[in-house]
């Protein structure tokens, strides 16, 4: 499928990075367990899911949602979730009034210890460049039509400070369990791309 | 310091590639790579604002023409090798090897 210059550049790259883990495994600075365990980590342990269950407990817990937005660090930490890369956490509530999305404009940060990794396309030069002058324009691409009299907000992360979208729980929900609201919660809702839906 | 990677505001970067059912990682060596740089930082031998910086210092066109875990490992080469803890020469010697085993 790719050029044969296309194929010469992965090969570089593949063995240069065989080479690193190489040479890092034979100067101790890594072990292939503690790679393994941390690439399963946050391959398929931590995730979106663990937000939605601040989202959910944020939705059915008035007290501790105001907690949630006065410090997010301490009140994530309630529900079990810290670590990298979620060290300060500044939840934004989303109103009828105002919407808020998240950016990395110089990098890729992003909340890991309550969404997981980032998405390609939040780490990609298209979003890092538009969602802080064409915030509504960016939101169309993903399907997110906000009306002309909402104010939308664009937080960039910085070297240290991590944000996360407390989005707003949709009409017709008032029924349902907390178990049931995480279910509602995707990642991008949280990031400030998405809307959550009713079932 | 600037550099392209100050994206904030640049206009001509095109569509945004929306996969909602993208995989973390699209090829195992991003995946080792990812592996590798949390497992080398846990260890303490550098922080994550020295690892930036280095990917900072990419150069514009090599930033813009690779991937993002490329950056990653452009990153993470450049600061083990400004701290003395490997040398290109090891680097390259390792590479021919492994390179002779394949294929």
């Amino acid at each position: 499928m790719a050029s044969h210059k296309h194929t010469a550049e992965m090969s570089d790259t593949v063995l240069r990075v065989k080479a690193l883990e190489s040479l890092l495994a034979e100067k101790d600075l890594i072990d292939a367990s503690a790679l393994n365990e941390l690439i399963d980590t946050y391959e398929n342990r931590i995730g979106p899911r663990n937000g939605a269950q601040v989202v959910a407990r944020a939705w059915t817990d008035s007290e501790y949602k105001k907690r949630l937005l006065e410090d997010g660090t301490g009140a994530i930490l309630e529900l079990g979730f810290s670590g990298v890369q979620g060290e300060d956490m500044v939840v934004i509530e989303n109103t009828p009034t105002v919407h808020n999305m998240v950016v990395c404009t110089l990098c890729s940060c992003y909340p890991w210890p309550v969404l997981g990794l980032p998405p390609v396309w939040y780490k990609s030069a298209p979003y890092r460049s538009r969602a802080v002058i064409d915030p509504r324009g960016v939101l169309k691409e993903f399907g997110v039509e906000l009306d002309a009299g909402v104010e939308i907000r664009v937080w960039d992360s910085t070297a240290e400070t991590r944000y996360m979208v407390l989005p707003m729980r949709p009409a017709g929900t008032e029924g349902l369990s907390e178990d049931e609201l995480v279910d509602l919660v995707h990642r991008d809702a949280m990031i400030g791309t998405a809307i959550v839906m009713a079932p | 310091m600037n550099g392209v990677h100050d994206m904030g505001g640049m206009q001509g970067m095109g569509a945004i590639d929306v996969d909602p059912n993208e995989l973390s990682f699209h090829e195992d060596w991003e995946r080792q790579m990812f592996g590798m740089f949390l497992a080398v930082f846990a260890g303490g031998h550098y922080n994550i604002d020295e690892f930036r910086h280095a990917i900072e210092r990419m150069g514009a066109t090599n930033y813009l023409t690779t991937s993002y875990y490329e950056h990653w490992m452009n990153g993470m080469q450049t600061v083990l090798l400004e701290k003395g803890i490997l040398t290109e020469e090891e680097i390259s010697a390792r590479m021919a090897e492994l390179g002779k085993g394949a294929s």
